[in-house]
């Protein structure tokens, strides 16, 4: 399958991306006082490195190490049956039990809400957490389940058309936001 | 293991190691890798196949292949369902045809499948329209095993190329030891296989191996050494003079060990005869890892599962 898009507007840049990423780990500590009770699980792939910039940021902001945990909801998709090799697992690594923590998912864009929730789906067959919470960089509506963020970087309106490129230097070897437009097939 | 597997599984069905690419072998190995994960957890269950539907066809008796199968496909959430082969159709004298309409009438979506006899797995696999996973065809191929094996090797070496690999024993009867001897060649590792001269094939070399005639120069230097289990139910006579002797020239045992490596591994497909193949001293020593075998069996057995219930395309 060829990507057909075509690079529209570029939304954020690399500093403006970590002052909101700085914003967001401090409502994040605000809204959780008790820290030995947090833990942060960035959805694969670009919410792990969000994830990890969050926690550099508490870690900066209140001297204290905040676990990091992956999570990789491919076994959880509602679309596995929908025409197509399966995708590849990489597989989840949680970095202590989650039982009475406060679990703060990361992901890079919140969209349909459907791979939110296929991570709470995972989540509880790990325990029973004491609350989980929603991290997203961009808000980009479109949902199709009643699922809403608790942190969010930016909202965005976009049309379904568009299609939101993340950036991170772990991954992509540069920090912004892009907006991308899918061309015409043919 | 590979920086990223960009190739997806495209195959309808599993039926040998010999139709596969090193890179279709690496895919399984590192989905393995994620399923093994699933294991660990307090809740050993995934939503991933609810809803689809594993018949599990054994038409030649098995305890291990079987309830691997099942453990890995119950881990999956798939429904499955056990047909074996006393008390089954075929018994009755239905033929194998027969048999495989009957099963796509039910529209199951994968079936696994052992059969005394080589290729009716591909039979069943060009007949039906669920998936086949061949769990052991006659002396000819049980690529499950040949892909557990593999993943117990890479969690101990980080690899397969440039390994050195003794597989002992009855070379003539046995699919495990062609499954491996395809599987290790393509991923670069050199293989030698020794036995009695009655149970090693005549032209064994052209599948790329070594022979060796004794056990000592067999396991020389080795990184693995396979054994294999006298079948003696698949003989039609001993090629041996008395299991006594067998031990005696072709037997693992620690002194044995000292030629090969250091850190070398001991792997056995199960069941093993104890004192016939394999002494205990080493089968329950420090370098086997036989238990652990069985252990990886059931997510190289999830990861088949999971690849081969997407959707193919069919080969243009």
């Amino acid at each position: 399958m060829a990507k057909n898009l075509t690079p529209k507007t570029t939304i954020l840049d690399a500093q403006q991306m970590a002052r909101i990423i700085r914003r967001m780990a401090g409502e994040i500590v605000e809204r959780n006082r008790d820290l030995s009770h947090l833990l942060l699980a960035g959805i694969r792939t670009r919410g792990v490195p969000l994830a990890e910039a969050i926690a550099a940021e508490i870690e900066r902001m209140e001297g204290r190490k905040i676990p990091v945990g992956v999570l990789d909801i491919t076994l959880y998709r509602d679309d596995l049956s929908t025409v197509g090799p399966q995708p590849l697992v990489k597989g989840t690594r949680l970095p202590r039990p989650i039982d009475d923590c406060v679990v703060v998912l990361c992901d890079d864009v919140l969209y349909t809400g459907r791979t939110v929730r296929a991570a709470l789906d995972e989540l509880v067959d790990f325990g029973r957490p004491k609350a989980v919470q929603l991290a997203v960089l961009i808000d980009r509506g479109h949902r199709e389940l009643p699922i809403q963020a608790d942190f969010v970087g930016q909202k965005v309106p976009t049309s379904q058309s568009e299609i939101i490129e993340v950036a991170f230097e772990a991954t992509d070897g540069a920090e912004q936001v892009r907006i991308l437009e899918r061309g015409t097939p043919g | 293991m590979t920086p990223e597997t960009s190739i997806r599984w495209r195959r309808k069905d599993l039926l040998g190691i010999a139709e596969l690419s090193p890179a279709e072998i690496e895919l399984i190995l590192d989905t393995a890798d994620s399923f093994s994960e699933v294991g660990e957890r307090a809740i050993k269950k995934v939503p991933t196949l609810r809803g689809r539907t594993v018949i599990n066809l054994f038409f030649e008796a098995s305890t291990r292949t079987r309830s691997s199968f099942e453990i890995a496909e119950k881990r999956l959430s798939a429904d499955n369902i056990n047909f074996s082969s006393s008390g089954s159709a075929l018994e009755k004298g239905e033929s194998l045809i027969d048999t495989a309409l009957n099963l796509q009438a039910m529209a199951p979506d994968l079936v696994v499948i052992r059969h005394a006899h080589p290729g009716v797995p591909h039979m069943l696999a060009k007949r039906i329209k669920a998936g086949v996973i061949n769990a052991g065809d006659g002396a000819h191929e049980h690529p499950t095993q040949a892909l557990l094996d593999a993943y117990t090797i890479r969690r101990h070496k980080g690899r397969l190329a440039g390994l050195k690999v003794a597989i002992l024993g009855d070379i003539e009867h046995s699919r495990v030891v062609r499954s491996n001897i395809h599987l290790l060649t393509k991923m670069g590792a050199r293989v030698t296989v020794g036995g009695p001269r009655t149970l090693m094939p005549a032209a064994i070399e052209a599948m790329g191996v070594e022979v060796a005639h004794t056990l000592e120069d067999a396991v020389r230097d080795a990184d693995v050494i396979m054994m294999l289990r006298i079948q003696l139910e698949r003989q039609g006579r001993m090629s041996f003079p008395s299991i006594r002797e067998y031990f005696q020239l072709f037997g693992l045992t620690t002194a044995r060990l000292a030629a090969a490596k250091d850190d070398v591994i001991i792997m056995h497909p199960g069941p093993m005869n104890r004192g016939v193949e394999i002494a205990s001293e080493v089968a329950d020593g420090p370098y086997s890892v036989i238990l652990e075998q069985v252990a990886h069996g059931v997510s190289v057995r999830m990861a088949v599962l999971y690849l081969l219930s997407g959707s193919y395309e069919e080969a243009a």
